[in-house]
């Protein structure tokens, strides 16, 4: 046997960091963003656990403002490998109209994605919360401990983190509080397109690029999903072919002009593009160092 | 402003994809640490790196020149790319462990980068824990200075197999060869004394770029490879591959009658179906039925793999056992001796409790004596009588349980730890076992010895394993045996036409069971009683039943 490809190796790491959360906690839970990160999250899982079903549910944060292809996409694909899934929506504020045009994306995130997303936590009494997140995505994300400490508030101290070495991780918390669980630490944007093809991962269509209804800005494609984006006068949608590079909610998520529809492709576009992903996710650039707020805060 | 792309950088060959998908698969994986002191330019190194590699995007680099805070006078400050937390961003030093990725042509990389102030050390070792490679910045203009040491030393400490010693500012000094090779000399016989592995020493100037991506043009009396070449082609060495198997168990795998499965990581070692294995603690035998993943089983696993083991036999084993190659069995002790670097604000406090997870297994541990601490400045050894944070001592630790280790310096997996306070659930310590230490018996009151004895307790003071040796229907042989058995010091009885119920009841007991009844024998014997003897005594040693004397003053820990 040849020297084990890279692949393979972040594959018995991530592996390994669930089934230690699954065999130290009492109830774990595993965040699913319907994403390209989450699946291959969930292809792990199948892995870590079989022959056994996955030891955990999932949770879905629904801002109500996620794609339709995305959602029919998580009920299906979660039903075929017989998932549990748990869906959490902050219907406060939806009732309340939240919107990101109304609000301000910092406040919309707050309400929909952050509170929601601790409100839900708290709801199942989850003590450990696996999620997707990557350290290459965002300069915060690369100081994050892969077990990362959450006090009872569910906010995180880059400061006060604990130490990890080798593959021990530290697990105990008390009462209220809990740990933040990222098993794709160490897996940058192409590992993640390279494993979903070597392992023929379902993924949500709407990475693969098609003809789409768009409003063109400048550089940034928006979709026409939701009846509030406001257009500019004389603004009109146009058929762009085009997909998306990341998947979050509609109103804060751009398109890229693209050619790419397989797997092969869109690794092809990556390796010639300059652009990083996040790019098109409004969110991360509306204040310096705004992810490292948010997850401060509690937010994944 | 936008980022200045030297044009020659941009030529791609004819991309073709399906080559491209080949290639990627086949890069290995090189993880490495990063060690200077804070004005050694360590952040500009990796950003430079980076940025030469082309593994920054564009935005990024449109995001580090409008950042608010623009320490150098160039055009892109490259350590930007890096520092990552506002804290730090404002104190212009990197506070914390920050882990980046790139990847060229040949291989995948991922950068411990970790700071050089002297207060965090603890971040170094963290670091360090998981590096093949360790990259020691030496500020040209500074010369060998105490960090230095410092940091060539935690790096040994933590077992990283490769070093190399990058001497920065060249480009301040005028290139000067004198100087580099000052250094070199200086810090090569510095390392040898600490018995460090060969490092590849180089010249460099991560602000101008020479010998970082390419090949310096300032430097006609240095033709060693560049910083980027070295690291693509310094052989990972997969020491795992060639130690002996060990598998801590992370979990019992159950999901119906039918299954039972061991789910966890090889620690090191290769593992095949029908190997003869050896579970701890229990001390029970058995052989590899089959290794199991979501993609089929596979003829061959190999550390560090994460699979789930079948055994032919029902074993009693649970989370936080090993299962261990039967040849070649790990150390057992409660009591050991480990370097600790201690890595807590709350110092290392004798009269406390700690609780200590070694691979999957998590016990109660005190530190019962402080053999020295490691001075980190001259690295002698002091006499202490606490451990602070950002320190490093010698310890010796007893453990309610036994564990089953091997020496850090042979496995870093099985021969590390760490040590939590079970008051704040605080990572407190960070250890690397050195040897187990033989139980001073004598002092010891018989009375700590409580509830019932361990099969590992039974192996030790017997030196063998429990096993039933099938002889077929040869009472002779059997008495032949059991005297040669009996005068090697093992507990051996001799089991004539008795069910097997009575085997399994003596096996408990830790002995070694030899049964005569009309059935085949384990082995094809000779006629000859003593040679047969002789052929199963052997057999017995080398299936690892029989226990080497030598190893066997481990046991005494227990």
């Amino acid at each position: 046997m040849s020297q084990l490809g890279h692949l393979r190796l972040l594959e018995a790491e991530s592996i390994h960091i669930m089934r230690e959360v699954a065999a130290e906690f009492q109830r774990p839970v595993m965040l699913y963003s319907i994403g390209k990160d989450s699946s291959v999250l969930l292809r792990l899982a199948q892995k870590a656990f079989y022959p056994g079903p996955i030891l955990f549910p999932l949770l879905h944060i629904d801002t109500t403002y996620k794609f339709r292809e995305m959602i029919e996409f998580r009920d299906s694909y979660t039903r075929k490998i017989g998932a549990k899934l748990i869906v959490h929506t902050n219907q406060e504020a939806i009732d309340d109209g939240a919107n990101p045009f109304r609000l301000g994306t910092q406040r919309c995130c707050g309400l929909l994605k952050t509170k929601a997303l601790l409100d839900g936590l708290r709801a199942g009494g989850f003590d450990a919360a696996i999620g997707g997140a990557r350290r290459d995505e965002e300069k915060s994300r690369a100081k994050e401990r892969i077990f990362s400490f959450r006090d009872s508030k569910g906010q995180w101290d880059p400061k006060n983190q604990r130490p990890e070495l080798w593959n021990v991780f530290n697990t105990r918390i008390d009462p209220g509080e809990s740990l933040r669980v990222f098993p794709l630490s160490n897996w940058t944007e192409m590992d993640v397109w390279q494993y979903i093809h070597v392992e023929k991962i379902p993924i949500v269509p709407m990475y693969f690029a098609k003809d789409r209804e768009m409003l063109v800005r400048g550089d940034t494609l928006i979709p026409l999903e939701q009846p509030f984006i406001p257009c500019l006068p004389g603004e009109r949608p146009q058929l762009v072919r085009c997909r998306m590079r990341s998947l979050g909610c509609s109103p804060c998520t751009g398109a890229i002009r693209s050619d790419a529809d397989t797997v092969p492709k869109i690794i092809e576009e990556l390796v010639s593009f300059r652009r990083s992903e996040r790019e098109n996710r409004v969110i991360d650039h509306d204040q310096e160092g705004s992810m490292e707020i948010k997850k401060r805060e509690g937010y994944f | 402003m936008a980022a200045a792309v030297d044009p020659t950088l941009n030529f791609e060959p004819v991309f073709e994809i399906e080559d491209f998908l080949a290639q990627e698969q086949a890069k290995d994986l090189l993880r490495f640490t990063t060690a200077g002191s804070v004005d050694d330019g360590k952040s500009t190194l990796i950003g430079r790196l980076l940025f030469d590699s082309q593994n920054v995007y564009e935005d990024q680099i449109k995001a580090v020149t409008q950042a608010s805070v623009n320490r150098s006078a160039g055009p892109i400050d490259f350590s930007l790319l890096t520092d990552g937390l506002r804290a730090e961003r404002e104190q212009g030093i990197t506070i914390d462990v920050a882990y980046r990725y790139f990847a060229t042509a040949r291989r995948k990389f991922i950068i411990a980068d970790t700071p050089g102030h002297e207060q965090y050390t603890r971040n170094m070792a963290t670091g360090a824990s998981t590096a093949d490679l360790a990259i020691i910045l030496i500020d040209a203009r500074n010369g060998v200075l105490p960090q230095s040491r410092r940091h060539a030393y935690i790096a040994n400490l933590l077992g990283i197999p490769n070093f190399i010693i990058a001497v920065n500012k060249m480009d301040v000094l005028d290139y000067d060869e004198e100087t580099f090779r000052a250094i070199e000399a200086e810090f090569t016989e510095f390392l040898s004394n600490l018995n460090a592995p060969d490092a590849y020493f180089l010249p460099i100037s991560a602000l101008a770029g020479d010998n970082v991506v390419r090949r310096s043009r300032h430097m006609h009396w240095f033709n060693g490879p560049s910083l980027l070449e070295h690291l693509e082609t310094v052989p990972v060495y997969n020491r795992t591959r060639s130690t002996p198997f060990r598998f801590p168990v992370q979990r019992v795998v159950r999901p119906d009658q039918t299954f039972r499965g061991y789910a966890g990581q090889l620690a090191s070692g290769v593992v095949r179906p029908g190997d003869a294995i050896l579970a701890f603690p229990s001390g029970q035998r058995s052989r590899v039925k089959s290794i199991e993943t979501f993609d089929g089983p596979l003829f061959e696993a190999v550390a560090p793999l994460s699979v789930t083991l079948t055994l032919e036999d029902e074993l009693d084993i649970s989370r936080g056992d090993v299962i261990a190659s039967a040849q070649q069995v790990p150390e057992v002790a409660r009591q050991f001796e480990a370097s600790v670097v201690w890595l807590n604000d709350r110092p290392l406090d004798l009269a406390r409790t700690y609780l200590l997870k070694h691979t999957t297994q998590t016990v109660t541990a005190e530190v019962k004596s402080i053999r020295h601490r490691v001075n980190i400045t001259s690295l002698e050894h002091e006499a202490a009588d606490n451990l602070e944070m950002n320190s490093i001592g010698v310890l010796h630790l007893e453990t309610s349980r036994p564990i089953y280790f091997d020496p850090y310096l042979q496995n870093r997996i099985t021969g590390s730890f760490i040590l939590i306070d079970p008051e704040t659930n605080a990572t407190a310590g960070a250890g690397m076992i050195r040897s187990a230490i033989a139980a001073e018996r004598d002092k010891r009151p018989i009375a700590k010895k409580q509830g019932r004895v361990t099969p590992a307790e039974r192996i030790a003071r017997h030196g063998h394993t429990a096993a039933t040796v099938s002889l077929g229907p040869r009472p002779q042989l059997a008495a032949v045996l059991e005297r040669k058995l009996f005068e090697t010091g093992s507990a051996v009885a001799i089991v004539e036409n008795a069910d097997l119920t009575i085997c399994a009841v003596l096996e408990r007991a830790g002995l070694l069971v030899l049964r005569v009844a009309n059935e085949r024998a384990d082995w094809d014997l000779p006629e000859d009683d003593e040679q047969a003897a002789n052929q199963i005594m052997a057999s017995l040693r080398d299936s690892g039943v029989l226990m080497p004397r030598e190893e066997l003053i481990w046991g005494e820990g227990i």
